[in-house]
């Protein structure tokens, strides 16, 4: 649901609109798997995060993992959905040697979370709104390894099991930009929570991307999906072709067929998988294994009434607290870590100052390095440090920089750098009007310049500069060469 | 035949702890009786060795007073139940060769008792059958014969096994399962007490599945006490099945021998069925006789939605089992067959593996749950369920407990069911309503037909309330003084 008129993609008959809807498959941040003890981690030894359940022994049942379910609502909270206080579990019947059960421990009719709304920012800064329609626990399969041994595909069990949110939007997205918006509002809420860590790369976020594309005002179109998309680029690139492809089929006089689509990122196009009739049907049924998962209200209002500051709220109050800019407040706000890591440094200090250096100098250098906040080299503390040093005049803003330099490469506290490396501010008023008093009397021409268009300032502030290393107090100069000068401060 | 084999398991369990004989002596004798009762085909394995060693333990713990509830009785085990490190294969071949790590909570429990463990008990395959001839090892033989005929008849089924060795003096008292009525029938055919308990009584974890939300395992025992003494060792809430019922286990055994005196005993008319010979009929009469003269009120009810049990069991029983099967692909375990493809490797599997009654069920299965179908069929299916609890609830209301006869005949000759799947599902009639209502049933011997062979009478309880039927099945039990025994032919 756009707040605007929808952007729309030019074909060669006229504009066509790009319908778009997402299913997000979140792993659960989970020390366990959905319904058996075994652990969950990432890069373990091929099979060696596998129980009897997981392997479907003869005999072995499941049993839910109540931090899963925990996960789940405090997600379905946090996407301002409904809590459904009784949900159930369903079997997906299907024969695959990575689901060594035959079936996947879903729930297809009743999920645990219902319906829901997102509000998310485009790149311009205007908002829009994703419908949630269901959030709903899985469990992941295993993985097929077809490229280790030429003549056998290997089946690797560690991630059998793993808990999985399902996340489904409703088709209110119209560019691959709000797609791509979306994932990343999502991901950062996700990550707020604790409930997913989000990681594309490791595939604990995936996405299927539902396309179709219709005149302007008209009926939706047949959509068709397009499998495990995991990366925001890949999503941008899928929804192009996919939609330039129906584009292409339709205005030739074509039909759009129901099925199921793969991105092949090498091409950058998408491919067919299966079509509607290849589809399985999976038998869906309730797993009698499982009761019905029955929540307490009291349980998910305590749930609720813990939960973080998500992303929204906590933007509002950067703007309101620390007078920030909407574009700044949006930018710490949006990572939970930076948002830490911002008022963490921003406690007794000048915030609008400090929010410049988090997401300047501080961004700049982490993404150089390509790290995370978590691994900065340069701590909070450090940064509070810092904009206390400017604060109190003992380093200018310039000279601030050259310390952030020094701190990056590990050379210790701030403070301790300025003295190590005597970059302590000038401040001395006689000293420094020694120095003015003789650079004027050196430089006759220019302080006669100077006299006629007192903009002409900086010449001799650049002088004071050069002569003290950058280490004089910029307002003193200024101060002290206007009255030796007799000129007023064109500021006022 | 020793004596040591013609004791109950109560009477064994004395006589080991007066130290009359040793447990070794005891185990000995049924393994003695079992190699001797082979062409009977009650046991798929034999662990002598794994009895003497547990035997030997047992006489230990009885030389030094530290007495467990079943120390040294020897049991068989239903190879539904997995055992750990002695191949399980729920009688197919498909399992053949499959020997798992690890041991089933019940089985598990009858150990922590001190139970001996003697073998693995035939059953049809999956516990699919009614007669035991679904089994990859060939059907089990039931040790009683028509007076003056040599013909061969089944023990029923699926816990044909665990019923023929009980009734043979195999085993002291075995293991079984029951999901449509396969403890209660067999139990009924050869003269031996069985017991379904409520649903979520017994874990099953461990054992292998067959149809879920119906399946729960019980004791198949010589007399109503023993089976009450096995059914404690064999219940509890299991943490690892979250179908098992957090409650407490009473102890079932000091039921056995109360007064039954005021219990109200319903007789539902719906299963006075078209065509019940007249012999089950007399029967089931004369247990209400029994009854009325223990001090019991018999009051006639109804379960007006009795005749669509049996439909809705054989699509729901079905549709579990087709997925609860599907786990065995030839990829992690099991037989696998070669194949070009993956596809021809899952269907050369299972076609070699499942045998033909299991693939019906697994087509019939799959069949009511596709699409365009579920509607009608499994769906259907569940709201009949729910009315045919509601029937026994209202019944509860009037009564304590439920009379009917266990099965529609005694023991049919074997090749008899096989050839028409329909007359086989319909030996479960009487027993799968309990099933689809998740109550405890008990079958205890009635008396014999005129050829000689023995029939069951069923008591069916309130959920959670077996002790009232081990009250009233001891009654029965009493008043019948069923004392007959098949004539050693083997």
């Amino acid at each position: 649901m756009s707040d605007m008129t929808p952007p729309t993609i030019e074909g060669a008959t006229g504009p066509w609109e790009v319908v778009l809807g997402l299913e997000v498959h979140a792993q659960v941040a989970s020390r366990a798997k959905l319904f058996s003890g075994a652990a969950v981690g990432f890069g373990g030894a091929p099979n060696s995060q596998v129980s009897l359940v997981d392997a479907a022994m003869p005999g072995m049942l499941p049993v839910i993992n109540r931090r899963c379910v925990e996960q789940a609502v405090i997600t379905g909270l946090g996407l301002n959905a409904k809590i459904n206080l009784w949900s159930r579990f369903d079997r997906k019947n299907y024969f695959y040697p990575d689901l060594p059960q035959g079936y996947q421990i879903s729930q297809y009719k009743d999920p645990i979370v219902g319906e829901g709304v997102l509000e998310v920012e485009r790149d311009d800064g205007s908002l829009f709104s994703v419908r949630i329609e269901r959030l709903h626990l899985e469990q992941d399969a295993g993985k097929s390894i077809h490229d280790i041994d030429p003549d056998h595909t290997l089946v690797d069990l560690n991630r059998a099991g793993t808990a999985l949110m399902e996340i489904v939007s409703y088709p209110d997205m119209r560019s691959s930009e709000e797609a791509a918006a979306y994932v990343r509002k999502l991901r950062s809420i996700l990550r707020y929570l604790g409930t997913c860590d989000g990681d594309l790369e490791k595939g604990n976020l995936r996405a299927d991307v539902n396309v179709s594309v219709r005149r302007p005002g008209e009926p939706y179109g047949t959509r068709c999906e397009i499998k495990n998309v995991n990366s925001y680029r890949y999503i941008q690139q899928a929804i192009e072709f996919e939609a330039r492809r129906q584009i292409a089929i339709l205005e030739d006089g074509g039909t759009i067929d129901q099925e199921t689509r793969l991105f092949d990122p090498s091409k950058g196009e998408t491919r067919s998988m299966r079509s509607k009739e290849e589809a399985q049907d999976y038998r869906y049924f309730p797993d009698p294994d499982l009761l019905p998962l029955e929540l307490d209200p009291d349980w998910v209002e305590a749930i609720r009434a813990a939960l973080p500051e998500l992303p929204d709220a906590k933007r509002a109050r950067f703007v309101s607290q620390y007078g920030l800019t909407a574009y700044d407040a949006g930018v710490l706000a949006a990572d939970r870590a930076r948002a830490d890591f911002f008022e963490t440094a921003a406690a007794g200090r000048d915030a609008k100052l400090v929010a410049n250096w988090v997401t300047n100098e501080l961004a700049a250098g982490l993404t150089r390095d390509g790290l995370e906040i978590e691994a900065s080299p340069v701590s909070a503390v450090d940064i509070a440090d810092l904009v206390r040093l400017i604060e109190e005049g003992v380093i200018s803003s310039k000279i601030a920089r050259e310390v952030f330099e020094h701190m990056w490469a590990g050379e210790g506290a701030p403070s301790a750098i300025v003295e190590a490396r005597g970059l302590r501010q000038v401040s001395d008023v006689g000293a420094l009007e020694a120095l003015i008093e003789a650079l004027i009397a050196a430089n006759p021409g220019q302080a006669a310049a100077v006299r006629a268009k007192p903009q002409a300032v900086g010449w001799f502030v650049g002088q004071v500069m050069r002569e003290t290393g950058g280490k004089a107090n910029p307002g003193a100069v200024n101060q002290i060469l206007r009255a030796k000068l007799g000129v007023e401060d064109p500021a006022g | 035949m020793s004596d040591l084999l013609s004791l109950s398991l109560t009477e064994a369990l004395a006589g080991l702890s007066s130290r009359r004989f040793s447990a070794v002596e005891l185990t000995e004798a049924y393994l003695a009786e079992m190699t001797a009762a082979r062409p009977l085909n009650a046991y798929v394995l034999e662990t002598p060795d794994q009895a003497l060693a547990m035997a030997r333990e047992s006489d230990a713990r009885i030389a030094r007073g530290e007495l467990r509830p079943l120390e040294g009785a020897p049991l068989g085990i239903k190879d539904l139940f997995c055992t750990k490190g002695v191949r399980s294969t729920a009688a197919s071949k498909i399992l053949s060769n499959f020997v798992p790590p690890y041991e089933s909570t019940v089985s598990a429990q009858l150990w922590r008792d001190g139970a001996v463990m003697l073998g693995k008990l035939n059953l049809d395959e999956f516990a699919m059958g009614s007669s035991n001839e679904t089994s990859a090892f060939g059907p089990v033989i039931n040790p009683w014969r028509a007076e003056g005929s040599n013909r061969a008849l089944s023990p029923g089924g699926s816990s044909g096994g665990s019923a023929a060795a009980v009734s043979a003096r195999l085993a002291l008292g075995a293991t079984a399962t029951d999901t449509g009525g396969s403890i209660r029938q067999p139990a009924s055919l050869t003269g031996t007490v069985g017991v379904k308990p409520t649903y979520g009584r017994c874990s099953r974890w461990g054992v292998v599945a067959f149809a879920s939300s119906l399946d729960q395992a019980g004791p198949i025992a010589r007399t109503v006490a023993d089976a009450a003494l096995l059914l404690r060792s064999m219940s509890g809430h299991d943490p690892k099945d979250s179908t098992s019922l957090p409650v407490e286990v009473p102890d079932f055994t000091a039921a056995v021998g109360k007064s039954p005196k005021g219990l109200r005993i319903g007789v539902p008319k719906e299963y006075r069925v078209e065509g019940m010979p007249a012999e089950i009929e007399a029967l089931w009469s004369q247990g209400v006789t029994w009854l009325k003269d223990a001090g019991c009120e018999i009051v006639e009810v109804s379960l007006p939605h009795t005749r669509y049990a049996l439909p809705a069991y054989y699509i729901i029983a079905p549709a579990e089992a087709s997925s609860n099967l599907a786990r065995y692909d030839g990829m992690r375990y099991g037989l696998r067959a070669p194949g070009d493809s993956l596809r021809e490797v899952y269907e050369a599997s299972r076609a070699e593996g499942f045998g033909d009654e299991v693939q019906r069920r697994v087509m019939i299965g799959a069949y009511v749950l596709s699409a365009g179908y579920y509607d009608a069929y499994y769906l259907k299916a569940q709201k009949v369920r729910r009315r045919i609890a509601d029937d026994f609830t209202a019944a509860f209301d009037k009564v304590d407990a439920l009379l009917t006869p266990t099965a529609p005949s005694a023991a049919f000759a074997l090749g008899d069911a096989k050839a028409d799947p329909v007359a086989m599902y319909l030996n479960d009639i009487f027993t799968v309503t309990v099933n689809l209502a998740g109550l405890p049933a008990i079958s205890v011997p009635g008396g014999l037909d005129r050829t000689g062979l023995p029939l069951g009478l069923q008591l069916i309880g309130r959920p959670l309330d077996e002790e009232t039927l081990f009250t009233l099945g001891a009654a029965v039990e009493k008043a019948a003084a069923f004392t007959a025994r098949p004539d050693r032919w083997w």
